[in-house]
């Protein structure tokens, strides 16, 4: 029998799928194969890829999807149903909109609208600077303050619409000083 | 074994049914038809829709009829005010989110979300809400996706899952915001996509649809004679399923009329893409006994069918030694025609425009792959319309296609066998070329002519057959769910076959992704309509003089004219092809 031509091109995608992810993440993969129902592990690993890296690259979930093998379109189709994975790297800066009942009713929306309009980004998204995230999240546990936003790890409260461009602006010379140290 | 049967009433009609028969499947046998979108007999449940919703006694709230199987005593309305008012009112709603452009859109007339909008009485639209806004995708050669379109009943991602295995596509996002699509929603040619345009027969909008050819076949037939000599070439499973459109009995054999619509819309040259079909069984039956001769490799896979070719190359790229070198029918007709014939007719390649009608949508990215493209760098094949398309544009003429007289092909690329037309059906082109190894391994001319082990629309067939003293095993296979069995059975070495023949749509060409949507009476994916089609393509080999592809006289002569010796030099430069890999690699 002559020899078959090897035009299999699963070693070199292999490859570059384990160069795309952490290495625990591999690890975690491969220690799944075999299991029963291996797919069903699909989000478990998504949350260790984003907890590794901070988000979901479209790389990075290609790359789950060939070690996984599980399709491609399921995997981003779970990530994009699902909030809480972030398919953007994360700001420099994190802010939070309070949407709970208080802030809600104190003007969260009018903030938010705000917010989107001064970064040109929706809730999910970062600034094509890099410099800030926008979430939302339920109460932070300060209603006296509504309606409040969270940047990072300092509550900002009561915010008026017209104080948010005042508070980003210092956010932006904090990080214009830092830079020049 | 006994059944357990289940005693109920619909619209106060009492019935007997075997238990676990759904409410809507029960009705039908009432001849009551509840109306119906995300539902498909041959595809799992979605249950999305909602359309299908029935009064049940005893229940507050709606039931989907699709979704709910009968119980004893069970007492069901399909059709009070309330069920009406509901429907009318989940129709509107999906209507509020749609294009209000059916008077321009493709699917005019054909809809079945226009049809239900018709039937269950939506006369105005009451709601009007935000509507959803995105880029139409014609990145892809032969599939054009069109989200706003989408009422997100989950059809094309089951069929691409459940029948073809490419699992290609999905909801992403939530809510308001869901759209179908494949991964990242990104452009449908950088996806796993591999274009066999099923997604396009079970839509029931205008999601999703083949690319449009039309507009550069009408303008390539106004050209003057003197630039252009206009070439066409109907695949086998056309002849069978074209009548539809014009009202014909599925399964009506129309070769003759064909001829001479494509005659009456001004094609200079109707050639058939049949003399292809009986070449490639030529070059393919050469190749398989020099295999089995020479000792492989094992098993020769067929490679007429574009969708399988794409699913080759981005799944089963270690099977590429495998499958054979050989173009499809219609790419070596097209090569033939701007050599072979040009150069009889003293015409330069440039000057021969080729259209092909194919039952297929991946044809048209067959044929603007750069293998398929001449040294000046354009294609063989210059324009690749569906079935529906040529259809559409007999009706667009105004060509009175059910009484035409019967035209006949243009010699010498239009005259082939039995065993060509017969290509269109699944276990056609091994039985083709079963018949003609049979006569070479034998040498025997009066070999057998009827294989019935590979006829029929099952998914898998197998068997084994001796021939002169050699036993060979063979498999055919259609819908890409099947090839995967058969492919890992391979793989595994549980099985050593000889021949495989895989089509990707299921039931063959001849229920292809550009075959005419089905009549009311038929669902997509229904094997009756391929079974009738294919009786149809039996029923033309049966009336032909020429039933082996060998015994075809033109073929011959084209070998010792102008080609040599089968699977030789000339030959293999024209008439063969070459895979590679390709990412994005699919998930088997």
């Amino acid at each position: 029998m002559s020899t078959i031509a090897n035009t299999d091109n699963w070693p070199a995608i292999k490859a570059a799928a384990e160069a795309a992810l952490p290495a625990s993440v591999v690890k975690f993969i491969a220690s799944l194969q075999g299991t029963v129902h291996s797919e069903s592990h699909l989000i478990a690993i998504l949350h260790l890829v984003q907890a590794e890296t901070g988000w979901l690259s479209q790389d990075q979930m290609g790359a789950v999807a060939q070690l996984a093998q599980i399709p491609v379109a399921k995997v981003t189709g779970v990530a994009t149903f699902y909030h809480y994975f972030r398919l953007q790297p994360r700001g420099r800066h994190m802010i939070n909109v309070c949407l709970g009942t208080a802030c809600y009713v104190k003007g969260a929306d009018k903030i938010s609208q705000r917010l989107m309009d001064n970064l040109g980004i929706a809730f999910g998204e970062t600034t094509k600077d890099g410099m800030f995230s926008l979430e939302s999240t339920r109460c932070l546990g300060t209603c006296g303050l509504a309606p409040v936003v969270m940047i990072d790890d300092q509550v900002h409260g009561p915010v008026g619409p017209q104080e948010v461009s005042l508070i980003l602006e210092k956010y932006m010379k904090l990080d214009k000083a830092a830079a020049k140290v | 074994m006994t059944e357990t049967m289940i005693n109920l009433t619909i619209d106060a009609q009492p019935l007997q049914v075997p238990a676990g028969t759904t409410v809507l499947h029960a009705a039908e046998k009432l001849g009551i038809h509840i109306p119906r979108l995300c539902y498909h007999p041959r595809l799992s449940l979605e249950g999305a829709c909602r359309i299908c919703v029935v009064q049940v006694e005893g229940f507050d709230s709606f039931l989907t009829a699709c979704s709910h199987e009968v119980w004893e005593g069970m007492n069901v309305q399909t059709n009070s005010p309330e069920i009406r008012l509901a429907r009318r009112d989940i129709v509107e709603l999906l209507l509020d989110n749609h294009p209000m452009d059916c008077q321009t859109c493709d699917r005019d007339g054909q809809c079945e979300l226009q049809k239900q909008a018709y039937r269950l009485g939506v006369r105005e639209r009451l709601f009007e809400g935000k509507r959803k806004r995105y880029p139409v995708d014609e990145a892809s050669e032969s599939v054009v996706r069109t989200p706003e379109k989408c009422i997100l009943c989950g059809r094309c991602i089951r069929v691409c899952e459940e029948v073809q295995g490419v699992h290609n596509l999905s909801q992403h996002g939530r809510g308001f915001e869901t759209v179908v699509g494949p991964a990242n929603l990104g452009p449908m040619d950088d996806s796993a996509c591999i274009q066999c345009g099923q997604c396009i027969n079970v839509c029931p909008t205008a999601a999703f649809l083949e690319k449009d050819h039309t507009e550069r076949v009408w303008q390539a037939l106004a050209l003057p004679r003197d630039v252009k000599h206009i070439v066409v070439q109907p695949a086998p499973s056309i002849r069978a399923a074209i009548g539809e459109c014009f009202g014909m009995p599925v399964g009506t054999p129309v070769t003759g009329k064909l001829i001479t619509a494509l005659r009456r819309l001004g094609f200079d040259s109707v050639f058939d893409t049949n003399f292809g079909a009986d070449l490639t069984i030529m070059e393919e039956a050469n190749e398989f006994l020099k295999r089995v001769s020479g000792g492989g490799p094992l098993p020769l896979i067929t490679s007429c069918s574009p969708g399988w070719v794409s699913f080759l190359e981005k799944f089963y790229p270690e099977m590429i030694p495998f499958t054979s070198s050989c173009k499809s029918p219609m790419s070596m007709l097209s090569t033939l025609a701007k050599t072979y014939f040009a150069e009889k007719k003293g015409l330069r390649p440039d000057q021969i425009y080729m259209v092909a009608i194919m039952p297929c949508v991946a044809k048209k990215f067959e044929a603007a792959r750069p293998e398929h493209t001449m040294e000046d760098g354009t294609p063989y094949t210059d324009a690749v319309l569906t079935t529906r398309e040529l259809a559409w544009m007999i009706k667009s003429y105004g060509i009175d296609f059910v009484n035409l007289p019967d035209g006949e092909f243009d010699r010498p690329l239009g005259i082939s066998s039995g065993a060509a037309d017969i290509f269109g059906a699944t276990g056609g082109v091994m039985e083709a070329a079963l018949r003609t190894a049979a006569v070479k391994l034998t040498g025997d001319e009066l070999g057998p002519l009827v294989f019935e082990d590979v006829r029929g629309v099952t998914g898998l067939k197998e068997a084994t057959l001796t021939i002169a003293g050699m036993e060979i095993n063979i498999a055919v296979s259609n819908g890409l769910t099947n090839a995967k069995t058969i492919l890992e059975a391979v793989k595994k070495g549980d099985k050593q076959y000889h021949l495989l023949e895989i089509m990707a749509c299921p039931g063959g060409c001849v229920a292809g992704g550009g075959q005419p949507y089905p009549p009311s009476n038929m669902d997509v994916l229904d094997p009756n309509l391929g079974r009738l089609r294919a009786k149809a393509l039996y029923q033309i080999d049966v009336n032909k003089q020429l039933r082996r592809s060998h015994e075809n006289p033109a073929i011959d002569h084209l070998y010792t004219d102008f080609l040599g010796e089968p699977n030789g030099e000339k030959a293999h430069h024209l008439l063969h092809t070459h895979y590679q890999a390709r990412t994005t690699r699919g998930i088997k």
